[in-house]
Order: C-alpha cells, then structure tokens, then sequence
C-alpha cells in the first residue's frame, strides 16, 4: 500500500492508504477526500479533479499530457504544480505523496 | 444562437416523426433532428432504438441534410474529446448556416482562437466569481418565490424559470435591471424556428436580432471608456485577447452567453418540478432529507439534458465503433441519448435524486468545450431548491406542461402549477 497526504486548501488534512495502479484522483474519491469532484471519471476531459503537486514531489509524478496541459490550461486557478489527479498513477515511488487541493474546482 | 433550425426546412411536416411506431419504422429513417418529436414528447423510443441497434446511425435524408447520430455515452465522450478530429468549426448547430445571423463566437471555434476568446470571459463565471454572487442570487430566489400566489394556479416557467434566469443574466451583463425581459426575448428570438411561437417569420427574427445588437453595440460602447469592471461587457471591452475583436465576433460571443446562460438553466428549474411531481417517492425522499440537494441537481441536469444535442464536423476520415465516417460529414452527439445510456448509468431511465455518481453526465459535454457557466447552473438550481423546500410542501403540477418546438434547446414554453405551503 501507498500513503498519500491530501490536504485542503485550508489546510485539512486526509491521510490515505491506496493500492498501486489506481490514479491519485480514486485514491481521492475512494476515500471520501473532499475537494475531487472527478466529473468525467477520469478521462481527462473536465478538469475537476485538478490538484497542486508538493514541491518535492511534482517532478516526480510524470510528464503533463497534451490533453491534460489543454485542459489545465483553461483553468482559473492554475499553478506551476497543477495537475490532473486522474492522470498521476500510484505507484510505489509515489509513497509519501502530498497533494493539495484547490478551494474549487472548475 | 443560430444554432437550431431555419425557417425553410421544418416548415415541410413531411419531415415529423409525430405518430410513427419508433420500433417498426425502417431504422434509416429515424431523424432525430426534426423538432415534432421533442415537442410531441416522443423522443424517448427512438434514442432507445437507436441505441440498441445503431448506435451510430447515420441519417441520409432529413431537412437539414444528411448526418451521423451518435448515441452512446462513451461514443458521445469519444467524439467530445477529440476535436483534432472532430472539429467545432465552422457551426455546432445541426443546420450548417440558414441566414445571416450566424456569428462566430467560441463554441464553434477549434483551439487555439477558441482557448483564447473562452478564458476572457470563464472568469466571470468561475467558482470564486460565484460565491461573491451567492448571497445576491439567494436573495432574488427569496423575493421571486415570495410573492408567488400559494393555492392558485400560476404558470411556472413564466413566473419562477424565467424571472429567475434573466435577473441572472442581467446581473451577469450588468444590463440594465428594468429592462431585462428583453435579454430572454432575443435569447429566444436568436433560437427560435420561425413559425414555433416565438416569432413569426424571419423578418421578426431579424428585427430582434439588430435590436440586441444595437443595445449590445451601446453597451459596449460605454463600458470601454469605463473602468474595468467585472461584468461580462466590461470583460470583453478591455480583455486583451477580445477588445479588438471583429464587432461580429462580439455579438456572436454575446448571444452564446445569452443563450448560455438563459435556457439552460430555466429549463432545468422547470423540469426538475415535472420530475419530483412524476416520481412522488423521490419528492418524499427530499422532503425527508434537504441534504439531498445538490446531488439531486446534477441528477435534474442529466435527466433534464437541457440541451439535447451538439454538433461537431469531422475534419479527416474516422472510424467510430465500426463506422467510417467520411471528412466533412456531420457528427451530431445526442446528450440526450448518451444520458439515458445503461451500459454506463445504472438505472438511466429512473430519476433517482441520490443516485451515486450523479455527476457523471454529458449534459455539460465533455472535454474543451465543457459548459463554462456549469457551476452557475448548479448553484442557481441548488439555491431555488433550498429555497423552496423552506416554504412549499408541494409544487404541483396541475396540467400538461408545453414543450418547446425544438430538437436542440429541450425545454417548456408552459408548466401550470399550485403551491403548497408547508403544514
């Protein structure tokens, strides 16, 4: 099992437990995290799972998509680390994961 | 938006599918884009045919020429998530191009133009935008459901859907308050099929449409010497990528907000009372729960589908589930259809307002061309719902409701109505 670290945009904090193989965006909505509305069911084509990436972690999580960078790119809130939570596959390197979630998502 | 059907071709009726047997008719003949069946009701059968046996169908003869149906959720997210492919250009109405009041506006551009137009103005719509407007929007819902008439017959969709819709609408423009009532009128001039009710001919049509022009070209003309303010006008006035943009530019993006932001959301205010009152044991499950609010708006939204289909070209030849689809022919994705679609939505033909992942429909399409004001809708329809749980027992429905003459804007002109107050 994995740890990731979910924390809202006012600081609430949800530890979770995943298996490898699963997004970080069902890692989300498995566990109830709020913040991850996941509309389309991660197909990369609503841009409402969107998360900002810890610092440390962000180069570690992979190369942004096209479509993902499409996507982002006609968000209001973008970031430098923002990405798309369905498109960051858990594996075993990402064990300590922190993500944040934004205040909405849009 | 010139985005619906001309005058010329569904004047013909020989066009209606009003009567016809949706399961013995020859398959090929099935044409959803005639507006009789959306108004008649009698749309259900023939998605569900279509569905079963030809889930991409093409239609070879209808008023508005040959095009392919797409009628499968994951088909329809297929088409909606490939615009290399499927392109949003040069319209997304089923009718190529009926008269000159097709203007270009970012619903029917590719990227990158349509990236650059769209993040202009999603600001104004955007979540933080929202919750500034929150308490003004809740205030409006209180003062409109407030004077309602309680035990007397009213029209709902003229009295609550539209009022509601259009106070929005003007807040959103920052049009002149008193004379809102104009903004609902040219948004439904813009979409109307001369002869369905709204005008009466293409000379009426015209003169609505240069009436909104001219207060639009007025507006614009004051706010550019304004400050920078935050209503929609003053955004594309001083935005970089929209202040010179090509007057008819402008207007084409005005009525896509108008329309946008006017008969969807109305509609669904509408049918979601129509749904409550045909599945009493959900309004029973409401009355027993307010909590369930906003999972039964997105569940209105998707069985409401206020807008039943869009239209992409496809740019090169494709194959969609087995099909060849030829470069330049018409690719129709029925939101309608891929709602009600089993093999993705458990129980699709149920209203069900605590369905789990209700979220998870097409009616605001999928990919870059996602509704922009989605989350205005849901808030509008989660407050209205809010509201009026504090006050009526019951909303009900005392007669037929109207539908409008339309296979793209899925609405009613009419839902006659008593309130019931609270014991």
């Amino acid at each position: 099992m994995v740890k990731i670290l979910f924390i809202e945009h006012d600081g609430a904090e949800h530890p979770v437990e995943v298996a490898t193989g699963a997004s970080v965006m069902q890692a989300a909505v498995t566990n109830g995290v709020p913040g991850i509305d996941a509309d389309c069911g991660g197909s990369c084509s609503c841009a409402t799972c969107h998360v900002y990436v810890d610092e440390e972690w962000f180069s570690r999580v992979g190369e942004l998509n096209p479509t993902e960078e499409a996507m982002l790119s006609l968000s209001t809130d973008r970031k430098e680390n923002s990405r798309l939570s369905c498109q960051i596959q858990v594996t075993e390197e990402l064990d300590g994961l922190i993500v944040t979630t934004p205040e909405f998502q849009f | 938006m010139s985005e619906t059907a001309g005058s010329q071709p569904f004047k013909q009726s020989k066009w209606s599918m009003v009567g016809k047997d949706p399961y013995t008719m020859p398959i090929g003949e099935i044409d959803l884009s005639h507006p009789g069946i959306w108004q008649a009701n009698e749309y259900l059968p023939f998605m569900q045919r279509l569905r079963q046996e030809e889930p991409v169908h093409y239609c070879q003869k209808s008023a508005v020429g040959p095009y392919w149906s797409i009628m499968k959720y994951k088909d329809i997210m297929e088409v909606d998530t490939s615009p290399h492919i499927y392109s949003s250009e040069p319209t997304i109405g089923i009718v190529d191009s009926f008269d000159e009041f097709t203007l270009p506006a970012f619903i029917s551009m590719d990227p990158p133009k349509h990236d650059e137009q769209r993040r202009v103005v999603q600001d104004v719509v955007a979540p933080a935008n929202l919750k500034n407007l929150e308490g003004l929007i809740r205030q409006r819902v209180c003062t409109i459901l407030d004077e309602l008439p309680v035990g007397e017959e009213f029209d709902w969709v003229e009295r609550v859907s539209i009022e509601l819709t259009t106070q929005m609408l003007a807040t959103l423009f920052d049009f002149p308050f008193e004379d809102r009532r104009k903004l609902t009128f040219w948004s439904d001039a813009a979409t109307a099929i001369p002869g369905g009710g709204v005008v009466n001919n293409q000379q009426e049509r015209w003169t609505a449409m240069q009436e909104c022009l001219a207060c639009f070209t007025r507006l614009w003309n004051e706010r550019v010497n304004e400050k920078p303010g935050n209503d929609l006008i003053s955004m594309l006035a001083h935005g970089e990528a929209t202040r010179n943009m090509p007057q008819e530019e402008y207007f084409g993006n005005i009525f896509l907000l108008i329309v946008g932001g006017n008969d969807t959301t109305r509609n669904s205010i509408s049918g979601g009372v129509l749904a409550l009152n045909e599945n009493p044991a959900e309004y029973e499950k409401l009355r027993a729960d307010h909590g369930l609010v906003k999972n039964m708006v997105s569940e209105i939204i998707r069985w409401q589908t206020p807008l039943a289909h869009m239209r992409r070209t496809a740019k090169v030849d494709t194959v969609l589930s087995g099909k060849q689809i030829k470069a330049g022919d018409k690719v129709v994705m029925w939101y309608a259809s891929g709602n009600r679609d089993e093999e993705v939505i458990e129980r699709a033909n149920e209203f069900l307002i605590d369905r789990s992942n209700a979220r998870q429909h097409l009616s605001f399409g999928f990919g870059l061309h996602r509704c922009m004001g989605n989350r205005l809708a849901e808030m509008q329809l989660t407050i209205v719902w809010e509201e009026i749980m504090q006050r009526f027992h019951k909303v009900e429905v005392v007669g037929e409701p109207e539908r409008v003459y339309s296979s793209f804007v899925k609405g009613f002109s009419r839902l006659p109505v008593v309130l019931h107050p609270l014991d």
